[in-house]
């Protein structure tokens, strides 16, 4: 299996021109066909020590969490923070607007009354909860994302589409590039590739 | 996996226990899903397509003159009038936003549920909300007479330095129906940025890659962002549950909260969800049935789905024709003498002819989906689904016409009659709507493809990994902070 494809060997010399624009490798890239080989591969990863790794898929997997062992997201914590300053938020914004700063007798109703404030607290306790829900997963999964080494390799375009794939970061103490790479075909990947930037 | 051929239609409307009704037909794998969503965008614009734009275009062009007349000349053009000073924008504001219902209900409360086959449905229900609640956000804004002074309805500090009234329903009405056009958005981009990251990954022009780059914010399908992804996605489906419910009977409440017989009774918060309901699942069925058809998404939008959202149109048609019955009960019973003549004059009064409409159309049509022959005959369930729309905008026009004509005194009395720009504004509601729709059908994945995915036999794993209780701290690794490398 040859690791080069003919995209880095144009690369390879493109580094000629400036040693500022050389080609390191970040990672390996193993190519799985089914949720089944992807796991039992996930699984021996994990095994070897691996810390700075991930699995790709078109769809979420389910159990691999458990495979990858990935700690419960912080998330939920976070949107009962946003959830609760939307409750403060609505309540102080009715008491600010009705009953303190430009207090407005109608129909003979109290300034400040509860029950008449639930549906607006509610609806701003949903809003942010939401808000923060959304933006909290993206901020947390670090998107946008204006730029990514994956995206140069062909073969990932179809991580959309049917197929799965491990990527093992360069950067991770236990990497070895021979090594590594045995491991992934050994684990049952169908292609290897390696991933440069 | 394809020994089917690809025009066997595999009936899966059985209802036998011991057989799991398979979701998608026609032997489709991951990547056959992917290829149906996605040529439904790839292909050449076809002429139907090309045609109905033109259609809902010139609607909207219709709606854009109606706009401009009535804001060069004033809220006169309407037939509004004293007492009637609601008439058509607000009939049409209750009726476009009790279609938003579906969607959001289809993505959460079925989400919730685990009702798996809601994900062949779910992406063009929720479009559907969004376009809805966009008609509907319009009426109110535009019936204020001053549509340049909207921004009154918010919180904000202007020349007055007066504030909105917060004990006024009203309000309340700006509140939710803002929130859930903004948690509706959040649930449907959500969903979209995997499908939008599929469809950049098979584009082959630079603009197309460029702007599917753009919206789907670089998904690479990673374990860790699906794992926060499908958190945030249970997240926002409990946060939508309650917020679905809450419309309605917000909006409910801009009638029940006020002393005009005919709108002031308890029975309206529910009456109002279980409308909206039936008239916002009318509507996906309205879309559903042609697109199967057009697009050819029959292997992902099959029977069973269509038969599954008859039977929600006629669970909730039957409480609706229940709450009519209680309405009619109640005014008798209170031995009110104003509830029982508005009831009275509903049926037998000038407007007796929308009356007949709305029963017809939402107690009697919906019965005949109690037989499965006419569920599984996509004739009876579009012609059905067309008159539950008719129907629901028929009820929310007798209650806010009938009840506001002829309240106590009859020297208050005054007929409602609507003109001509009434009747053009909302086709064109119908044109923004259609056209939005046809847009969405053009560019963006019709189908929750990732979604649909899994909910195939194969995507879920039959061994379980080695490794399964290893140590925790691996799980520290987040590689999207920072990318590889640097």
């Amino acid at each position: 299996m040859s690791l080069l494809t003919p995209q880095t060997e144009r690369q390879a010399t493109e580094q000629i021109v400036g040693p500022e624009d050389a080609i390191e490798l970040v990672g390996l890239l193993a190519e799985y066909e089914s949720v089944d080989a992807v796991m039992k591969a996930a699984g021996k990863v994990r095994k070897a020590g691996f810390t700075r790794w991930d699995v790709h898929s078109p769809f979420p997997i389910h159990g691999i969490d458990h495979v990858m062992g990935i700690r419960p997201t912080v998330l939920p914590w976070l949107v009962l923070g946003g959830g609760l300053s939307g409750l403060i938020g609505g309540l102080v914004l009715q008491w600010f607007c009705n009953a303190y700063d430009y207090p407005v007798l109608i129909s003979g109703k109290p300034f400040w009354s509860l029950p008449a404030n639930i549906p607006v607290i509610f609806e701003c306790t949903v809003l942010l909860s939401a808000l923060t829900a959304v933006f909290g997963m993206f901020a947390l999964n670090g998107l946008p994302q204006l730029y990514n080494p994956l995206f140069k390799s062909e073969r990932f375009l179809r991580v959309t589409d049917d197929r799965f794939f491990i990527v093992i970061d360069a950067s991770d103490r236990r990497f070895d590039e021979a090594e590594t790479t045995r491991l992934l075909q050994d684990s049952g990947a169908v292609a290897i590739e390696r991933v440069e930037d | 996996m394809t020994a089917i051929p690809a025009t066997f239609e595999l009936d899966n409307t059985y209802d036998d226990p011991r057989r799991r009704a398979p979701l998608v037909t026609g032997g489709l794998d991951f990547h056959g899903i992917t290829q149906e969503v996605a040529k439904v965008a790839e292909r050449p614009t076809t002429l139907a397509w090309k045609i109905s734009f033109m259609c809902a275009l010139s609607f909207l062009g219709i709606l854009g003159l109606c706009l401009l007349y009535l804001f060069t000349t004033g809220p006169g053009v309407w037939g509004n009038n004293q007492p009637v000073g609601w008439g058509f924008p607000i009939v049409n504001f209750v009726f476009w936003v009790g279609i938003g219902h579906a969607g959001t209900l289809i993505s959460a409360i079925l989400f919730l549920f685990r009702q798996n086959w809601r994900t062949g449905i779910n992406r063009f229900a929720e479009a559907m909300t969004i376009f809805a609640v966009i008609c509907a956000a319009m009426f109110p804004g535009i019936h204020v007479g001053r549509p340049w002074l909207a921004y009154w309805l918010a919180p904000v500090p202007n020349q007055m330095s007066y504030w909105p009234q917060f004990r006024s329903p009203l309000l309340w009405d700006v509140f939710a129906v803002g929130t859930y056009g903004t948690v509706s958005l959040l649930f449907w981009y959500t969903g979209l940025v995997p499908d939008i990251a599929t469809f950049r990954d098979r584009s082959k022009s630079k603009v197309k890659q460029f702007l599917y780059g753009i919206f789907s914010l670089g998904w690479n399908g990673s374990a860790r962002h699906w794992h926060r992804f499908e958190r945030a996605y249970l997240l926002l489906a409990a946060l939508a549950t309650p917020l679905v419910l809450s419309v309605h009977s917000v909006v409910s409440f801009d009638f029940a909260t006020s002393q005009i017989p005919g709108w002031h009774t308890t029975i309206f918060p529910p009456y109002f969800v279980a409308g909206a309901i039936y008239g916002g699942f009318a509507m996906v069925l309205v879309l559903a049935v042609p697109a199967r058809q057009f697009f050819g998404l029959k292997d992902i939008i099959t029977m069973r789905h269509i038969e599954n959202m008859c039977k929600v149109m006629l669970g909730t048609g039957i409480i609706v024709g229940y709450a009519y019955m209680t309405e009619f009960w109640t005014a008798w019973y209170s031995t009110n003498t104003f509830e029982k003549f508005t009831f009275y004059n509903r049926v037998f009064g000038p407007y007796m002819v929308g009356w007949i409409i709305m029963t017809f159309c939402n107690v009697v049509a919906p019965q005949i989906l109690w037989s499965k022959k006419m569920r599984t005959n996509l004739w009876v369930v579009m012609i059905v689904a067309i008159l539950a729309n008719v129907g629901m905008w028929f009820e929310r026009f007798e209650i806010i016409i009938t009840s506001l004509t002829r309240d106590f005194v009859p020297t208050s009395w005054y007929a409602f009659k609507p003109t001509s720009i009434d009747l053009l504004m909302l086709a064109g509601s119908f044109g923004l709507f259609f056209t939005l729709f046809l847009l969405f059908c053009r560019f963006l994945p019709v189908v929750a493809i990732a979604e649909v995915k899994t909910v195939l036999p194969e995507a879920h794993p039959h061994t379980h990994g080695e490794g399964t209780h290893g140590d925790e701290r691996k799980a520290d690794y987040r590689p999207d902070h920072p990318v590889f490398g640097e």
